[in-house]
């Protein structure tokens, strides 16, 4: 059996990482409920702007846009959304398995596009080339970040570089189911919905300009909607990860004090035991 | 159908809802030409150019600067999908003189290397700041 000393020491050791897990805890939920207030503000604006785009798609039919053609050269490229720091459960491997475990994925066809340093160094271990890296972004996701991702990528597409453009981030369903989810952002594929009420939906300028003055804009959208659902979705992973993490000490703990009194019990019998014997052994 | 009971306006950004409300007209900048909405009008998309948002509530006017985006107008209702909007007095003056300066001379002084529709926006913009400032 383990001396009083040891099991003492190991207690001790547990309980400080326990308070920093406990303190992490806070602070990441702290940060979901912000997080999260941003990603509802976003949605608004998303839903609108997808209605908008479905309901041109629907109007123009099957226009020869540039937009919604695959590229005929070039490789895939994937903005991949994960976070800078650690100790969130399995949310970078989540998000990162989309990308490196994908069948029909080879790494030598895709660029990845990496946010977040965690999904970046997991990509590049699978043998992905890293394209472009802005871990910075994920500190505080804005949306002229994502309109800045989205004119390099629109440039890259356009000069015949890339032919599909896909987003690889971590959908925030509610505080404790986050999933991870693929979309294709280029060529645009959106449900061609009726037209609104049969009113007939008419643009300045004509159709094709509007389509390309709008399709940028509406990726930056989902570019943007992605960033800070993937913030909420890390906030929230990170405190489900450091809330078990904190149960898993109190169990420890409460195992270690067992066996510390256990421990003691044991030495003051023998030391009882020793005392009677040695009394006796004297009488 | 022109009468003014409850032509409702949205301005969304990325970041906030900006502006709910009912309205009696709307007036803002397009590509093609300023434009004046009033309940009623054909449905129609249109792309934002950087200018003022005029908004005429039942109580009175409201301005707003509005830099890009692009709205969607129904009979019933009229949605902006803003990127960038700001109040007066969220804007800074000294910060919009600044920039006006800036590409004023970007485009007096331009080369082979300027790129002249982002100081054209870029002064576009700042206009639209000072104006709805005063």
């Amino acid at each position: 059996m383990a001396s009083m000393r040891d099991i003492k020491r190991r207690r001790s050791s547990i309980q400080s990482t326990q308070q920093i897990t406990k303190a992490m805890k806070l602070v990441s939920t702290v940060k979901l409920q912000r997080a999260r207030g941003g990603a509802e503000r976003s949605k608004s604006y998303f839903t609108c702007m997808y209605d908008t785009v479905s309901n041109i798609l629907a109007r123009v039919g099957h226009v020869e846009h540039k937009y919604l053609m695959p590229g005929k050269t070039g490789k895939k490229a994937v903005i991949l959304i994960s976070s800078n720091r650690g100790l969130a459960g399995g949310y970078n491997n989540n998000v990162a398995k989309l990308v490196t475990r994908n069948p029909e994925w080879k790494p030598e066809d895709v660029l990845v596009y990496a946010i977040g340093s965690k999904g970046r160094d997991i990509a590049a271990r699978a043998g992905f080339e890293i394209r472009e890296d802005h871990p910075e972004i994920m500190e505080q996701p804005a949306y002229a970040d994502a309109m800045f991702l989205t004119n390099r990528l629109l440039k890259a597409f356009e000069d015949g570089e890339i032919s599909e453009i896909y987003l690889a981030y971590t959908a925030f369903k509610n505080t404790v189911s986050h999933i991870p989810t693929l979309i294709k952002l280029l060529p645009v594929e959106v449900e061609a919905g009726e037209a609104q009420d049969g009113a007939m939906m008419n643009f300045e300028p004509a159709d094709e300009e509007a389509l390309d003055l709008i399709i940028p804009k509406y990726i930056a959208s989902l570019i943007y909607g992605g960033l800070v659902e993937a913030l909420a979705s890390e906030n929230g992973a990170r405190m489900q990860a450091m809330d078990n993490a904190t149960s898993n000490a109190e169990e420890l703990i409460d195992d270690l004090a067992l066996m510390y009194n256990r421990a003691r019990q044991s030495s003051i019998t023998q030391e009882l035991t020793e005392i009677i014997a040695g009394a006796g052994a004297i009488g | 159908m022109a009468e003014n009971n409850g032509y409702r306006l949205r301005v969304v950004t990325p970041e906030r809802v900006f502006y709910e409300g009912d309205v009696e007209m709307v007036e803002f900048n397009t590509t093609e030409g300023e434009i004046g909405v009033l309940p009623g009008h054909i449905p129609l998309t249109v792309i934002i150019k950087p200018g003022i948002l005029v908004i005429t509530e039942p109580e009175g006017k409201k301005e707003a600067a509005l830099h890009a985006g692009f709205a969607e107008i129904l009979p019933d209702g009229i949605t902006i999908l803003a990127e960038i909007v700001e109040w007066p007095e969220e804007i800074d003056g000294n910060r919009a003189e600044a920039a006006l300066q800036r590409a004023r001379e970007r485009i007096a002084n331009r080369d082979s290397q300027t790129d002249l529709a982002r100081a054209e926006t870029a002064l576009l913009r700042a206009m639209a700041r000072i104006e709805v400032l005063k």
